[in-house]
C-alpha cells in the first residue's frame, strides 16, 4: 500500500470501488457543499471535488475537499493545470495533505475559452502527466519538482483522467500507458456512452497489460433530459453520445426522461462489471448528486465495503 | 517571421492629435512580408491618417519613410538627419523596432502603429500561422518537427488532451490538433516510439522565464 | 449654392470595361461626364492605395470594372479586386468615409450599353450621397 487513502485500500481488497464527484458552489456557500456531500455519504468511497470546472471560478478544490473531510468523507482533490504553476501546485498538494486529504486526479483543466473567463492566461507550466510525476516524485522520493528535498511528504494517491473516445484512438492506450509510466495509481474515465468503443479501448489495454498496473473507474454520468444528452453529444468537446441513446431519450415522454437517463446509465454499469479491467465506477451524477444513491442502489454496488 | 496588425484608426489618430508634424516610418523587414507595415502599408496609413484628421479639422503634416530594418541601429541612424522635423514617430515595426526607435531618440514621443502578433509563418497567399513561441530549447526534434509549446492551446507536452476531435482542437475547429499532426507525422517518419517517452516538466528560463534575454556572441561583439 | 457635380474615378479594365467604353462611345451611348476613366492592365491591378489616392484628391466615388466572373485575361485578377474592394470599403468606414462610395462592377467588352448605364446609376447614387466628406473639409 503506497497511501493511507480509502480508495486505494478498497481497490487492493480488489472490491468494485464507487466514486462520485461534487463541484463546488460558486460563492463562500459551505453549506452547499455539505449538502451535497450528505447525499454521497454511505454511498461511495471517495468524491471527486472539481478544479474551477469548465473554466468558471468556483470555491476553491482544496477548501471546499476539506469541508467534505470533515464531514466525514473522503475527496479527490482534483487540480487543473490551468491555472496555477509548479509552486502553487505543489504547495496545495502540501496543504491538502496536511488537512487529511490523501487522494488526488491530475488534470489539464478545460481551456479557459469554454469558461467565465475566456480572457485570463492559461498557466500550463506543466502538464497533467509531468504533474502525476512530480507528485509521485513528491511522495517516493521526498523531493520537490525543483529537486529539493522535502520534509513531511504529502502521500497522495494519484489518479488522472482518460478519455476512450477523443481522437487520435489509437493513441489513447498509449497516452494512459505514458500515465502509468509517469506514476498514475488510479485512472477515472471520460463519461461512457458508448460502451463497444470504451470496450474495444480497454482490449488495446489489456493487451499491453495496463489493467493490472493501474486501477480503472469506468466513468458513467445520467443524462437528466434529451437535452442534457444532446448538449453532451455536440457541445462538449470529447464526447461520444451515440445516436441510439439519444434516440432512446427522445422515445420517451419529457416528464419520463428522467428516469430513461438513470435506467441507461444503470444498465451500462451493470453492462461494464462484465469486462476485464474496469476496477470500479466513477459516477459523474452533475448537478444531481440526489440521484446516485438510486444509481449504487440499483446497480448493484451498495452497499458500500467497508475497510 | 514576426507577425502584425496595425491597430483601430481611432486608436492611432488619439496619439497623433496632438503634434503638428509626424514621422511615419515602416520596416522592410517581417512586416513588409505580411503586409503590416511596409512602404505601402506606410502609404495607406497616411492617406487613411490624413483624410481622418481632415474630416475632424485639424491638419498634420505627415512624412513618410521606411527603414531597412527598425530593429538595427545602423539603420535606425538614418533618421537622425530628418528627425528634427518631426515632433512624433508613429512607427510601423514590431514592438522590437518601436522600441528601438524610442532608445535611440530619447526626446521623441514613439507611437506604435501595429499590435505585434507572433512568430510565424505564411500558410497560404494571405494567411500567416503561429509556429514558434522561442521557448529557448527546442523539441521539434523529439515532437516530429511540429511545435505542442506553439501550437497546442494548452502547451501539452505529452499528447493529446481529451478534447482532440476529427484532427481539430476543442478551442476551435479552424485550429488543427498538434499532437493529431504530431502523431500523423511520428507515424509516417515510423518514429512512432518517440511518442512514449515522457517529456518532463520544461525548465522555462530559457524561454524568458528568468526576464528578458540576452544573446551574446563573444566573437562579434564589440 | 452651386450645384454638385460629383467627380467619379473609374479603374476599367483594359480586356473589358475599358473597351466597353469604347463601344458606348463608337454606339453613341451618352454616359456622364463626371466619369474619369483610368485604364488598367486588370482589375486586380487596382492597388488599395490607388483607391484611397483617389479619395484623399477630392474623389467623390470610385468604381472597378472588372472582366466577367470566368473571364479574367489574368485567370483571377478580377476575383482579387474583389476582395480587395471588401477590404478598403472597411478602411472607408475606419476614415469616415461611407463604404458605398466605392463599388466593384463587372462587364464585358461587348458591353457597351451596361458600360453607359453603371456609369450614370453610379453617378446618380454618388450624387444622392453628396459630396465626400473629405472634399467638404477640404473646401473648409
Amino acid at each position: 500500500m503506497k497511501t493511507e487513502s480509502k480508495l486505494e485500500k478498497i481497490l487492493a481488497a480488489g472490491h468494485l470501488a464507487v466514486t462520485s464527484e461534487c463541484g463546488p458552489p460558486r460563492g463562500a456557500l459551505p453549506d452547499q457543499v455539505r449538502e451535497k456531500a450528505a447525499y454521497l455519504k454511505g454511498v461511495v468511497d471517495a468524491i471527486n471535488v472539481t478544479d474551477n470546472q469548465t473554466a468558471m471560478v468556483r470555491m476553491s478544490s482544496l477548501a471546499a475537499s476539506t469541508i467534505i473531510k470533515q464531514e466525514g468523507l473522503n475527496p479527490v482533490l482534483q487540480v487543473v493545470s490551468r491555472d496555477r504553476n509548479r509552486l502553487a501546485i505543489q504547495a496545495d498538494i502540501i496543504g491538502a495533505y496536511a488537512l487529511g486529504i490523501d487522494t488526488m486526479l491530475c488534470l489539464s483543466g478545460d481551456h479557459t475559452k469554454f469558461g467565465d473567463h475566456p480572457m485570463a492566461m492559461n498557466v500550463h507550466d506543466i502538464d497533467s502527466m509531468q504533474m502525476i510525476q512530480m507528485v509521485r516524485d513528491m511522495r517516493d522520493k521526498e523531493i520537490f519538482q525543483g529537486g529539493a528535498k522535502l520534509k513531511g511528504a504529502p502521500k497522495m494517491f494519484i489518479g488522472a483522467a482518460a478519455n476512450p473516445f477523443a481522437d487520435p484512438f489509437e493513441l489513447r492506450v498509449l497516452r494512459l500507458e505514458k500515465k502509468i509510466n509517469a506514476g498514475v495509481d488510479f485512472i477515472q474515465t471520460q463519461c461512457i456512452f458508448n460502451v463497444e468503443k470504451f470496450e474495444r479501448w480497454m482490449e488495446g489495454v489489456r493487451a499491453r497489460g495496463l489493467h493490472k498496473k493501474c486501477y480503472i473507474l469506468a466513468g458513467v454520468t445520467p443524462c437528466k433530459s434529451l437535452g442534457a444528452a444532446r448538449y453532451m453529444s455536440n457541445r462538449v468537446p470529447g464526447m461520444d453520445v451515440p445516436k441510439d441513446i439519444i434516440e432512446r431519450m427522445s422515445s420517451v415522454p419529457k416528464e419520463k426522461q428522467a428516469d430513461e437517463g438513470v435506467d441507461i446509465c444503470i444498465e451500462t454499469i451493470k453492462r461494464l462489471k462484465k469486462v476485464e479491467g474496469v476496477a470500479g465506477f466513477h459516477i459523474m451524477a452533475i448537478e444531481w448528486e440526489e440521484k446516485v444513491e438510486e444509481i449504487c442502489e440499483r446497480a448493484g454496488l451498495l452497499p458500500r465495503p467497508q475497510i | 517571421m514576426i507577425t502584425a496588425e496595425r491597430k483601430p484608426l481611432e486608436e492611432l489618430i488619439d496619439y497623433v492629435k496632438p503634434f503638428k508634424r509626424i514621422l511615419l516610418l515602416g520596416c522592410n523587414e517581417c512586416v513588409t512580408v505580411c503586409a503590416a507595415g511596409g512602404r505601402k502599408e506606410v502609404g495607406l496609413l497616411a492617406s487613411g491618417l490624413q483624410m481622418a484628421l481632415l474630416k475632424s479639422g485639424s491638419n498634420i503634416e505627415i512624412k513618410q519613410h521606411t527603414l531597412e530594418r527598425q530593429c538595427d541601429p545602423e539603420y535606425v541612424e538614418e533618421l537622425v538627419p530628418m528627425i528634427d522635423g518631426s515632433e512624433a514617430i508613429l512607427s510601423m515595426a514590431c514592438g522590437c523596432g518601436v522600441q528601438q526607435l524610442a532608445t535611440r531618440f530619447k526626446d521623441k514621443p514613439v507611437f506604435p502603429a501595429l499590435n505585434t502578433q507572433f512568430m510565424g509563418a505564411s500558410e497560404r497567399q494571405g494567411v500567416w500561422a503561429e509556429r514558434c513561441q522561442g521557448c529557448g530549447d527546442c523539441v521539434l526534434g523529439i515532437t516530429g518537427g511540429i511545435c505542442p509549446i506553439a501550437r497546442c492551446a494548452k502547451q501539452l507536452m505529452n499528447g493529446p488532451c481529451g478534447g482532440s476531435t476529427g484532427g481539430k482542437c476543442e478551442v476551435s475547429e479552424d485550429v488543427d490538433c498538434v499532437w493529431q499532426l504530431i502523431w500523423d507525422r511520428l507515424k509516417s517518419l515510423g518514429q512512432e516510439d518517440r511518442y512514449v517517452d515522457i517529456m518532463p516538466a520544461k525548465d522555462w528560463r530559457s524561454g524568458g522565464g528568468s526576464g528578458p534575454r540576452k544573446i551574446i556572441r563573444e566573437d562579434l561583439a564589440e | 449654392m452651386k450645384k454638385f457635380e460629383p467627380v467619379i474615378v473609374a479603374f476599367c479594365c483594359h480586356y473589358c470595361a475599358y473597351t466597353a467604353a469604347d463601344m458606348a462611345g463608337s454606339q453613341r451611348l451618352p454616359y456622364p461626364a463626371n466619369v474619369k476613366i483610368i485604364r488598367v492592365p486588370c482589375s486586380g491591378k487596382v492597388d488599395a492605395l490607388h483607391i484611397i489616392k483617389a479619395f484623399e484628391n477630392g474623389a467623390d466615388g470610385v468604381y472597378v470594372a472588372g472582366c466577367l466572373e470566368g473571364d479574367c485575361h489574368f485567370k483571377n485578377g478580377n476575383e482579387k479586386a474583389a476582395r480587395r474592394i471588401d477590404y478598403v470599403k472597411k478602411y472607408l468606414e475606419e476614415i469616415g468615409i461611407e463604404s458605398e462610395r466605392l463599388t466593384m462592377v463587372t462587364m464585358s467588352a461587348g458591353m457597351g450599353y451596361r458600360f453607359a448605364q453603371t456609369a450614370t446609376e453610379i453617378t446618380e447614387k454618388i450624387r444622392k450621397l453628396g459630396p465626400s466628406p473629405i472634399k467638404t473639409a477640404i473646401t473648409q
